[in-house]
């Protein structure tokens, strides 16, 4: 039987295998290392599904005080693993785009390939982590990883731009976290959560100095999930940031932060202030998010709102404290991100990122086309498709819960949703195309596309796989 | 036989996206789908009450959701008039421009989600199947649409999405308020636990409201009908025909397969307000017809209009009533079909929809004056046509809900102001007949050809049907009652 700390090692020693490697093998084409790091995670997601289960909390000794490997863990664990794959498959078709903006050198895409391994293991961490000071471990891993990614083709200025930016506001975000900790921890001298909860059941717990160390948790947290009021970053990284790097912030940054959330929210939901912030943080980012994307113009821009937005459905689920449907949701939308994402990252070395770039692909590609219509109606939340389903059971819950006001701003927001993201479809079908060439496809990009549009398709009709798998 | 009706649009739809010929697959295939509705009719069991015909796939069995399929009289009318309105579109489709393919699969996606929708007992795939249509209608108007199409695409999606989103709300709501060992997604398990008087008179308020709201926005009640005139005399024919002939019907479909039966308290309580919204849909939306200078638009606003008089036979929530409703859709989704195909090959051979520059057409398409002049005829409502049975069975119930001798109720007042919709429609109807087809021939229109022989057959077909249901209601009528009869009594 496999431990779930040993898939974490296993995907750092394939990391560290493959920066060796490129070290020495100066001369083969660099592609290799990323189909070597594909390869390799797909067989570590393999052997995540046969992990043995973690001893319950109140028993655990060691590694398992800041550890755990509970079924919402290891189900993240390969949703970072996937995510990863995709990204790399993604990294594969934008690297011309990398080797040109280092003219005259063949160095470069090596350390391209195998920074987001190491990524890949603070997301797995961070998924896993119930005590504070691991969170923060595994966060800074996370983020470090991504102040290299971010600004990685760094002749760009505005990819640099968007790389001190992430840079200075992660670092300050960062600050946040762990004055937050140390609040929670000197009220209740606690890092473990679990151990939290059980001092704040104590009644001579300062009560308000831990809901501050919370609140800058929060703060910090927000941060990563890009919820507003800290969302000011997003656009402008999201669209610096190379294309593969975008679609993995929005992806995996995002799904651990949520994780993250949901763990450190659970000791303090019995706060009753916390709900109402809460509340009012979902709303605005719910607001913001959606009204911010519907005149944009430049389609990574625009999915970096639609991102916040995706941020307030999300937002409405932990209000909720509905931890399924934020997982679900989460799924469809790794699902539909990551294909529209893919597609994007091929049609924009061929045009470019604004939407007008995108007029008449339907001729062009009607593959690509196809691709993104399926993405696009999916984040917008068409049935029949896993966007329709996540936000089917975000909004049962809010029902159940009577949180009206999020529910009424709901379904204002997805209206504007359905404008921007229809946009896209827009500029596909109705305009006459720019260019007549058909846009070439590698055989790996369209069995990875492919396999996005019929998993969104799949998981939109037969969700059942998704929440067996939660409920086990 | 059920799944055959639904998905042989649908696979169509597919086959023709990845490459079959695309007229002679989607003409295949709403022969095929006609055929098996027919089938489905003569095999149906008058007498029986309960849902026939019934598959079910399980889904997810903690949400209690299954694929379920299957027809009573209601559903078995719509899957009958969906399957009509689909082929006589297909045929009037002919040969499109560019991207033909797509047209094609649009129109099927279309007719595919409508059926599915009609024949789903279960409410997740209900709701879902009707969507199938979102997509395909904005690409439909947006790439082959005319006149201002990019506004009027806009305005119908969003309409439709936020109107379809404050449904779900409803939906979930249903669900949610009946006791948790009974919830389901089935909607003869939800009508079961309704007739417990599991659903509280409270949530049913609520309910009542969110789904009037949601199947309003679908149906066009107004306020909330502004989107249906642009869109309609924007969008190509045969997505206006599907559109306005089948696929509005679902948001009174709905009604009297959801609310009718659950939410009697719910619909007691907002009775009022559905008399002042219907009453201003035939009289206000019908002096608007009247107004109108060409004939989309008057198509598209008359067909606002007459969802009026349905949704006076769902409120007074009477057998007859409601009977007079079921009917008036199928034969308002019949003559509509038939004016907008017409309306359609007007507009292919003049290039024109207003009615100064048209006038005497009758002399050079006798056949399609002949056509319109009976699709007009229906649409008034004339004896012998099966609008005229529906009207006359609303009118009826109506007048008789809570008539008491020498006293007016809303209801009477109601029905006395809805009979001058038929003067109107009277009005704008032969108003249109005569500057399209009567008078003076412009000479710009000497050349104009007939509709080929072709062409008559789905003409032939839409007539037929409105003259058979107009002649022999009962048949129509004997086959949706027994759908009612456990939730309405008939002396009401």
């Amino acid at each position: 039987m496999i431990t779930a700390p040993q898939l974490e090692i296993a995907v750092l020693l394939l990391g560290m295998a493959i920066l060796m490697f490129e070290a020495f093998a100066t001369r083969v084409d660099k592609r290799v290392l990323a189909f070597a790091a594909i390869v390799g995670l797909a067989l570590i997601l393999i052997a995540s599904f046969f992990v043995s289960p973690t001893p319950s909390p109140d028993r655990a000794t060691g590694l398992w005080n800041f550890y755990t490997a509970d079924k919402l863990s290891v189900f993240f664990k390969q949703f970072a693993l996937l995510t990863t794959i995709f990204v790399l498959i993604m990294m594969i078709d934008y690297a011309p785009v990398v080797r040109a903006s280092f003219p005259g050198t063949t160095d470069g895409l090596g350390e391209f390939f195998s920074v987001p391994i190491f990524t890949c293991v603070g997301l797995m961490y961070l998924v896993s982590a119930v005590d504070f000071i691991f969170i923060f471990v595994s966060l800074e891993l996370v983020t470090v990883s991504f102040y290299v990614l971010v600004s990685f083709t760094r002749k760009n200025p505005v990819t640099l731009e968007a790389g001190v930016k992430y840079l200075v506001l992660s670092a300050l975000s960062t600050a946040f976290l762990v004055y937050g900790i140390a609040w929670i921890f000197g009220a209740t001298g606690q890092t473990n959560l679990q151990r939290i909860t059980e001092a704040l059941a104590n009644p001579n717990t300062d009560h308000s100095a831990a809901l501050l160390g919370v609140v800058l948790v929060l703060v910090a947290l927000g941060f990563k999930i890009a919820a507003v009021p800290f969302q000011i970053w997003v656009p402008d990284v999201y669209q610096g940031a190379p294309t593969p790097v975008t679609a993995y912030l929005s992806v995996g940054s995002k799904a651990a932060g949520f994780v993250v959330l949901l763990r450190v929210l659970r000791p303090f939901v019995t706060l009753p202030q916390m709900q109402r912030l809460l509340v009012l943080i979902a709303l605005l980012t719910l607001i913001y998010g959606n009204l911010a994307a519907l005149p944009q113009g430049n389609l990574k821009r625009l999915l970096a709102y639609s991102s916040i937005a995706h941020s307030g459905y999300l937002l409405i689920g932990v209000v909720c404290l509905d931890g399924n449907a934020v997982v679900f949701y989460l799924a469809a939308y790794f699902l539909m991100t990551l294909l529209s994402f893919a597609v994007l990252v091929i049609v924009a070395q061929q045009t470019g990122e604004q939407i007008s770039d995108f007029d008449g692909l339907a001729k062009r590609s009607p593959f690509l086309a196809f691709a993104m219509l399926i993405g696009m109606v999916s984040l917008a939340g068409v049935p029949f498709t896993a966007g329709f389903l996540g936000k089917f059971f975000i909004f049962y819950a809010a029902i159940l819960q009577r949180q009206i006001a999020l529910v009424v701003i709901g379904v204002i927001t997805v209206g504007c949703g359905f404008y921007y993201y229809l946009k896209v479809v827009r500029a596909m079908y109705w305009q006459p195309a720019n260019k007549a060439e058909n846009i070439p496809i590698s055989g790996l990009s369209r069995l990875a596309i492919s396999a996005l549009i019929a998993a969104t398709i799949w998981l939109g009709v037969y969700p059942q796989p998704i929440l067996n798998m939660l409920k086990r | 036989m059920i799944l055959f009706v639904i998905f042989c649009p649908i696979i169509a739809a597919i086959l023709i996206m990845v490459g079959a010929p695309a007229r002679k697959t989607a003409l295949a295939a709403s022969v095929l789908t006609l055929a098996a509705a027919l089938f489905l009719l003569a095999s149906f069991q008058l007498l029986q009450r309960d849902f026939q015909h019934v598959t079910s796939f399980t889904i997810s069995p903690e949400w209690h959701l299954s694929f379920s399929t299957g027809v009573d009289g209601l559903s078995l009318a719509m899957v009958l008039l969906a399957a009509i309105v689909t082929l006589a579109a297909v045929w009037f489709a002919g040969k499109i421009e560019k991207y033909e393919k797509a047209f094609y699969a649009c129109l099927l996606f279309i007719s595919g989600g409508a059926i599915g929708a009609f024949a789903s007992i279960d409410l997740f795939f209900f709701y879902a199947f009707h969507e199938l249509a979102l997509i395909p209608t904005f690409l439909l108007i947006g790439i082959w649409g005319s006149g201002n199409r990019i506004a009027a695409a806009w305005k119908i999606t969003i309409y439709l999405a936020v109107g379809s989103f404050i449904l779900l709300l409803g939906l979930i709501l249903l669900y949610q308020s009946v006791p948790a060992a009974s919830r389901s997604f089935d909607i003869r398990a939800l009508q079961a636990a309704a007739s417990l008087g599991q659903i509280s008179a409270d949530a049913q308020r609520h309910i009542y409201l969110l789904l009037l709201i949601g199947f309003g926005i679908l149906t066009s009640l107004f306020p909330f009908h502004t989107w249906a005139p642009e869109a309609y005399a924007a969008a190509p024919a045969p997505a206006a025909m599907l559109h306005a002939g089948i696929l509005k019907k679902f948001g009174l479909y709905g009604l009297l397969r959801l609310a009718i039966p659950m939410l009697p308290e719910g619909a007691r309580h907002w009775t009022n307000l559905l008399v002042v919204l219907l009453l201003a849909n035939i009289i206000y939306v019908g002096l608007v017809t009247i107004a109108q200078k060409r004939l989309d638009w008057m198509l598209g606003y008359s067909s606002v209009m007459h969802m009026g008089y349905i949704f006076l036979g769902i409120a007074s929530a009477g057998i007859l009533g409601v009977t007079g409703a079921a009917t008036m859709m199928f034969a308002h989704g019949l003559s509509i079909a038939l004016l907008f195909a017409l309306a359609g090959e007007l507009r292919k051979r003049t290039g024109t929809l207003i009615f100064d520059e048209l006038g005497g057409l009758a002399k050079v398409m006798p056949f399609a004056g002949l056509a319109f002049g009976l699709g007009a005829f229906a649409a008034i409502g004339l004896p012998g046509f099966a609008n005229f049975a529906g009207e006359i069975m609303i009118f009826f119930g109506a007048f008789k809900n809570g008539w008491e001798i020498g006293r007016f109720h809303i209801f009477q007042v109601a029905t006395v102001l809805a009979l001058w919709g038929v003067v109107f429609s009277t009005v704008y109807m032969l108003r249109a007949y005569r500057k399209a087809f009567m008078g003076m021939l412009n000479e710009r229109w000497n050349g104009l050809v007939d509709l080929r022989t072709g062409l008559r057959v789905p003409v032939a077909l839409l007539v037929g049907a409105l003259l058979w249901y107009g002649f022999f209601p009962q048949s129509f009528v004997r086959m949706i009652t027994p759908a009612f009869r456990t939730y309405l009594t008939a002396n009401k």
